[in-house]
């Protein structure tokens, strides 16, 4: 990976930038998926600050964790050891329903499958989560930020690969979440709507504040974050903090 | 409406084949609970209506002759609130064309007005006028099966004199809703008759003048009866009493009422074994259906729905197909009912129907139906709910087909591809594979008891006819005549065999139990009527003891080898005390079977016979009857053949006609259960098989895959469904068998073989429907999107 050195500053792992309070914190995380031989061994330690109101990069390649990590911090799973909180609250320590309280209302997932209800339409897809959030916007207008507003009465089946996917974001960003994650979600974009899908995330970070964790495989956008944290094999190779960041729209693709 | 209650609606409707289905199999269940039940509640409530409408007499006190004053002192008992004293008579009608004679009763009633107790309800014509001796009023099914009209005059013969008499109009009566020539098990419309005339007519055929032989006697309903019936008898006794009975001993009634408590257990017995195999079903579907919405739940789980929020969306939909069958059931259960209570009235002669329903049934239906559903739906919500979101959204692990490794290598040269994909999933996911084995089991083993029971009815008959009973003619005699009768008899030209017997009415006692019934005093090596044990072998009469049908030996609780105490009801009214020597196999009423000779030593009446049984040669049989017809001592003569269809009807038309509707619910459950199988595996896997035909695989091969799977279960299912089966006949024979007839539990290959016929044929329709619907499936969509 070839990096323009002049605009990024590089850091040790555990000298973060007091920049703010940190939105995650975690301490020796670690999971393991089995036990014995077939033990897969997806986190092995990681210490990771997280600024609130950061856009967040991660990337790193196949199979090193990153699902793994975001379903953690994002309160869909547990770690098998190590704590992680969430602004001042240990996530590692809630039962399932103080789980639940923090998923509702604070976190915006995308998922690295789209993950839509089948039997609802793409506005219905949105409603499912605004209708439980206390401060959401409209679905339409949602819908209407990844450019799908005239088909927001189509089923998922109805829709193509990458329009599933938008509804997806637009589902995920409707509730305006404190917290937003995205595993992969311009994965099946072309550059264009991607870049659409990007601004998206990008306001969503400046104007509503919140903490935006993207996975991604499209090293260019790294480009657009704050912080760029490497990950191979479970645990962090390097972050990279980026000194200027470059709007989705000069983003190379 | 919300987003979460929409997707109900949707995933209704994309189900809704399968839903209905699964609805129909507990909507059947519940209606034959709700049928049953109601059938029920409706006769007791009619016969009880009709009961007090018509003053059916509580108490009947048979008598020689008493004075007509006698009756104050009747009505004067404590507890009593009225009194009748009437006359009756047996009598004989000759029909025109008719080579026997009909038996029949004659009843007074009273000269002016109608009676104070058991009146009669007419249906045609006008009541008796008085001071007209020779009009009469006949019992309407009698007239209808006889081809008889008001108008028609009728030869009948009372005490001995033939005279010829008017109908004026036809009549049913509360105490004759089922008519049995005396000593008969069988209702025979055509063959016993009612008749009733004036009082003052019929004592002057019956020499009653200023006499009756018969009171009726209404209680209070503080009365104690038993007190009643022993006041009424010492009143009695120096006049011929012959002892008060309550109207639970009344004949009609103690029929009627068998065959109510008969259709009471097997509406107790029988629903609720269709209605658990219901519910095991729907538990079943409920749990693979919600199964399959496993990563829905994780997925809304993410979003921050609460478990109860999930929990609940999932039992809104558990309680539509649960609920909706449920009410279906209650509703076509109603109308299958009522249906049903008519033929049921036109049986017993009711003349007048009050449908009533028992709520209860409905509140089980409802609380089985949603329950066994929201069982199924709790099982699976809970192992997700303890999954995080992230695990439940992953597609559910591929199950681990590598334990299979060296076995499959094995295989690889035995079996194609689509071969051992079938054997893979059948032996790594044993657990949805037994349960779905033991749904289609049960459903197999309905099969069986339900068929089984056919032919234990079917048993019922030919045993009583073939087996114990292999007389051809029975005849009895207007009371005990001398054994003389018997050589009588047998010079008769086409007689080949005769066989006397004695019978007499008796209560038996034992303990607290008491049984009114009668005694049969059969030869020492009896031949055309025998007791015949439970291999049919004859019961040798050993001397001084007694022999009891089974039914008979149940309701006193007597064992072999135990004293019983029968008190007889004729002639000098001896009590005997005799040990029981053995329990004979019946299935045919309740009777018991004694030496003649200990019987009549007992009366002191030696060398007695009231009845003979006849082999005749059938090319004979005209003249046979017409000789008989003419015998004097002769009262009635009953041709097995008529007995036998006779039974077959009333088995057919009564209680027992419930077995039909219950066969046709058992098929529909059975088939319900293997449908849903099918559309089950589809469901679960149509994915799979999607994803199978894009790389390659034809229509046939898929669906080979799929079936392949059902076949086996199904094969799997036979066995084991036989073997619950055969306990569960027991069970259902149980529940068919009545004082009246008893229905044994038969283990027949037929039966089992028919099962698995039908079983089969279930099978293959249900495969060939999914089959249909998975050629037709669209690729593309089933691989889209995620399920
Ligand atoms: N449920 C599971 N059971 C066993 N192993 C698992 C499970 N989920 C993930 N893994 C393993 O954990 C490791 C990390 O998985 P993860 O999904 O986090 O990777 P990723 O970095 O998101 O990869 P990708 O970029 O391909 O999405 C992988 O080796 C994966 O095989
Ligand atoms: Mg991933």
């Amino acid at each position: 990976m070839k990096m323009d050195v002049s605009t990024k500053e590089i850091i040790v792992q555990d000298q973060p930038l007091k920049k703010s309070s940190p939105a995650f914190t975690t301490k020796a995380l670690t999971k393991t998926y089995g036990e014995g031989a077939a033990a897969v061994h997806a986190l092995r330690g990681v210490d990771l600050e997280i600024p609130s109101g950061e856009m967040v990069v991660l990337l790193g390649p196949s199979g090193s964790g990153k699902s793994t990590l975001l379903n953690i911090i994002g309160g869909l799973d547990r770690a098998s050891e190590g704590t992680v909180f969430f602004q001042d609250q240990e996530l590692s320590d809630m039962t399932d329903e103080q789980l639940t309280r923090y998923r509702r209302d604070h976190v915006g997932f995308v998922f690295q499958f789209y993950n839509l209800m089948p039997s609802l339409t793409a506005h219905e897809n949105v409603e499912l989560v605004t209708e439980i959030a206390s401060d959401p916007m409209d679905p339409e207008e949602a819908l209407g930020l990844v450019g799908l507003r005239d088909r927001a009465d189509h089923f998922p089946s109805q829709l193509s690969g990458g329009e599933q996917q938008r509804v997806a974001i637009a589902r995920a960003v409707a509730k305006q979440p404190t917290v937003l994650f995205c595993d992969e979600p311009t994965g099946a974009l072309d550059s264009i709507t991607g870049r659409t899908v990007l601004q998206v995330l990008k306001d969503i970070n400046e104007n509503l504040g919140a903490t935006v964790l993207i996975v991604t495989h499209a090293a260019a956008t790294a480009d657009m974050a704050d912080r760029v944290i490497h990950f191979a094999d479970g645990a962090i190779r390097e972050i990279v903090v980026n000194k200027t960041k470059l709007d989705p729209e000069d983003i190379k693709w | 409406m919300n987003s979460l209650n929409r997707k109900l609606l949707r995933d209704l409707w994309r189900i809704k084949g399968q839903a209905v289905a699964i609805g129909a199999v507990i909507a059947v269940g519940v209606l034959m609970l709700v049928m049953m039940t109601g059938l029920v509640t409706s006769l007791d409530e009619t016969r009880r209506t009709y009961y007090e409408r018509y003053r059916l007499a509580d108490v009947f006190v048979p008598v020689n002759r008493a004075p007509e004053h006698r009756i104050t002192d009747l009505a004067a008992i404590p507890g009593v609130s009225s009194a009748e004293g009437r006359v009756v008579g047996s009598a004989l009608i000759d029909l025109p064309g008719r080579d026997l004679p009909l038996q029949a009763q004659a009843v007074s009633l009273p000269d002016f007005g109608t009676p104070r107790l058991n009146d009669i309800y007419l249906t045609d014509g006008r009541r008796l006028e008085s001071g007209n001796a020779n009009e009469i009023l006949l019992l309407k099914s009698f007239a209808a099966a006889n081809g008889l009209r008001p108008g028609d005059s009728l030869s009948v013969t009372m005490n001995g004199k033939r005279r010829s008499l008017r109908i004026v109009g036809l009549a049913q009566a509360p105490e004759f809703l089922y008519t049995t020539a005396p000593g008969e098990l069988i209702t025979d419309d055509a063959g016993f008759g009612v008749i009733w005339m004036s009082r003052t007519a019929l004592a002057a055929a019956y020499d009653m003048e200023g006499a009756f032989n018969e009171a009726l006697l209404s209680v209070g309903l503080d009365a104690r009866l038993p007190a009643v019936l022993d006041a009424a008898d010492r009143i009695l006794e120096s006049y011929g009493g012959l002892g008060a009975y309550g109207r639970e001993d009344q004949t009609s009634n103690r029929f009627v009422s068998e065959e109510i408590d008969g259709l009471r257990a097997s509406s107790t017995s029988v629903p609720p074994i269709f209605l658990a195999v219901a519910a095991f079903l729907l538990y079943i579907v409920i749990s693979r259906l919600v199964e399959s919405e496993r990563e829905q739940i994780g997925l809304i789980k993410a979003f921050g729905y609460t478990d109860f929020e999930v929990g609940s969306h999932y039992f809104k939909l558990i309680i539509a197909i649960a609920a909706g069958g449920a009410a279906a059931g209650c509703l076509f259960g109603i109308a299958a009912g009522r249906a049903m209570i008519h033929l049921y009235l036109e049986y017993y002669k009711f003349p007048f129907l009050i449908f009533q329903l028992d709520p209860a049934s409905f509140v089980t239906g409802f609380l089985v139906s949603v329950g066994a559903a929201s069982a199924g739906g709790l099982l699976v919500l809970r192992r997700v709910f303890a999954l995080t979101p992230a695990s439940a959204m992953r597609p559910p692990a591929p199950p681990d087909y590598s334990r299979t490794g060296r076995f499959g290598q094995a295989l690889n040269f035995v079996l194609d591809q689509p071969s051992r994909m079938v054997l893979r999933r059948l032996t790594r996911q044993p657990g949805r594979m037994i349960g779905a084995m033991i749904g289609i089991a049960a459903g197999m083993a309905l099969s069986v008891a339900m068929i089984g029971i056919m032919a234990g009815f079917d048993q019922t008959v030919e045993q009583t006819f073939t087996v114990i009973d292999r007389s051809d003619v029975t005849v009895t005699f207007n009371e005990a005549v001398s054994n003389k009768a018997v050589f009588e008899l047998q010079r008769i030209p086409g007689v080949i065999e005769v066989e006397p017997i004695r019978i007499v009415p008796v209560i038996f006692r034992h303990g607290l139990q008491s049984h009114r019934g009668a005694v049969n005093g059969l030869v020492p090596l009896p031949r055309l009527n025998r007791a015949v044990d439970s291999e049919l072998a004859t019961i040798h009469l050993r001397k001084g003891g007694i022999i009891l049908a089974q039914a008979l030996a149940d309701i006193l609780a007597i064992y072999p080898g135990e004293l019983l105490t029968v008190e007889v009801r004729e002639g000098r009214r001896p009590i005997i005390s005799i040990p029981v020597a053995g329990v004979a196999e019946t299935l045919l009423g309740s009777p018991a079977f004694i030496e003649m000779e200990v019987l009549n030593r007992a009366l002191h009446e030696p060398n007695r016979i009231s009845g003979a049984y006849l082999r005749i040669d059938s090319m004979m049989e005209g003249k046979i009857y017409r000789t008989l017809k003419d015998m004097p001592t002769v009262a009635g003569v009953s041709v097995k053949n008529n007995a036998r269809a006779a039974l077959q009807k009333q088995m057919d038309t009564g209680a027992g006609m419930m077995r039909f509707v219950m066969a046709a619910i058992a098929g529909v459950i059975t088939f319900g259960i293997i449908y849903n199988a099918a559309r089950i595996a589809y469901a679960e896997r149509a994915r799979d098989l999607a994803s199978l035909r894009v790389i390659g695989f034809t229509k046939g091969e898929v669906a080979f895959v799929l079936l392949g799977e059902l076949v086996v279960i199904t094969i799997v299912a036979l066995p084991v469904g036989s073997l619950i089966g055969y306990y569960l006949s027991f069970a259902i024979a149980a529940g068919f068998s009545s004082d009246l007839y008893q229905i044994p539990a038969i283990f027949s290959p037929e039966s089992y073989g028919a099962a698995a016929l039908a079983v089969i044929a279930a099978t293959i329709i249900s495969g060939w429907l999914v089959k249909h619907d998975m050629d037709r499936a669209d690729l593309v969509s089933a691989l889209k999107t995620r399920e």
